[in-house]
């Protein structure tokens, strides 16, 4: 009962500080799900963010499969809800105002200035992920492949790569 | 801007857990499909601004879309149906990955499809933060910012909160700078 209390209060700082989505995350959950808490091992941690790409769904999925590790079906409710409730509630709130202060010079400097922060969290996601799953030559190689594959060619569907992922993982390749 | 009364929670669990089960690894162009295009519950315009919101706000951004859209149309009963709806049946099929994972994960060919996904998965985020740089404005000035997060947060391992509040405000204030300078320079 106390790791889905604390799961939740956990979660809940993250949801506050999302900034460029759940993804973006990832290296922070590490840090307290893997190394404050223990809750989980390196390798469990980053099957998990494997299996929440991997699924269909919005990527908020991989909060539920870490809390379903931790501490079961409380746990997954715990860390989804989290996870969800606190900028919920204030996008709820801030929805009606929206127009007042939508383009105002501070909200767009905010605006502006958090997006490379994304940038910065994002990468650091797949980097952290790739060096988790103790990636070799090989394995880097691939995801790079994969990174120019999705950027270029914008009509190839994610899943492709995802499936080539699991056959080259599969044999032994990567 | 009047919202058509046909829009009850109902409608809005069956609308949202269409747009749930479309994406992988993201379904916000699903939502704006599904509610500009094929519903023609938003305008586009209208998407926009409220799209331009939640990817202000920190959080999951499509479920704080869902929230906004649902609390548009039927309020807060319309918020949790948006909601449920979008996240009912991936969360079932996560959860079944899930329990195929406890069952069979520690197996050598599992653990290596899992492997090969990961780092299929890790050049997908490297291929979203390339796309999500390329959209950065006053790149010479603002894109150092995202490698010195990196080194914080990738490298360093310092704690996230800390690095977001001082970056943050930097690069806050030089956009802001930045907006005065375009506004007064021309």
């Amino acid at each position: 009962m106390q790791a889905v209390a604390e799961l939740f209060l956990e979660f809940t700082l993250l949801g506050c500080m999302a900034f460029g989505g759940v993804s973006a995350l990832i290296p922070e959950m590490h840090r307290v799900v893997v190394e404050h808490h223990h809750w989980l091992s390196d390798a469990t941690f980053v099957n998990l963010c494997a299996i929440g790409q991997a699924a269909p769904g919005p990527n908020v999925l991989v909060v539920t499969l870490i809390g379903w590790e931790v501490a079961g079906p409380t746990g997954a409710l715990a860390s989804t809800l989290g996870l969800c409730w606190p900028m919920s509630a204030v996008v709820f709130v801030l929805f009606r105002h929206w127009d007042r202060f939508r383009g105002v010079r501070w909200q767009q400097a905010v605006q502006i200035g958090v997006a490379p922060l994304a940038v910065g969290l994002i990468f650091s996601a797949g980097y952290f992920v790739g060096s988790t799953a103790l990636l070799g030559a090989s394995g880097w190689v691939f995801a790079l492949t994969v990174a120019a594959a999705n950027v270029g060619l914008r009509t190839l569907h994610p899943l492709w790569l995802i499936a080539a992922g699991a056959l080259v993982g599969g044999l032994g390749i990567v | 801007m009047t919202p058509s009364p046909s829009i009850n929670p109902g409608a809005l669990f069956l609308a949202f857990s269409r747009v749930g089960l479309s994406g992988f690894g993201g379904v916000l162009p699903f939502a704006r499909r599904m509610l500009v295009e094929e519903r023609g519950w938003l305008s586009a315009e209208e998407f926009n601004v409220l799209q331009g919101l939640c990817q202000f706000l920190p959080g999951p951004n499509v479920v704080n879309l869902s929230v906004v859209i649902g609390a548009r149309f039927a309020g807060w009963r319309g918020s949790f149906a948006a909601v449920a709806g979008l996240l009912c049946a991936p969360v079932a099929i996560v959860l079944m990955l899930a329990a195929l994972y406890d069952a069979f994960g520690a197996q050598p060919t599992a653990q290596g499809v899992l492997r090969g996904i990961a780092a299929a998965g890790a050049g997908l985020f490297i291929a979203m933060a390339a796309r999500m740089a390329a959209a950065v404005r006053w790149k010479p000035r603002l894109l150092p910012f995202a490698v010195l997060v990196f080194i914080g947060i990738a490298l360093l391992r310092w704690p996230m909160p800390a690095v977001m509040l001082g970056l943050l405000g930097v690069a806050a204030t030089l956009a802001w700078w930045s907006l005065g300078q375009d506004a007064g320079g021309r």
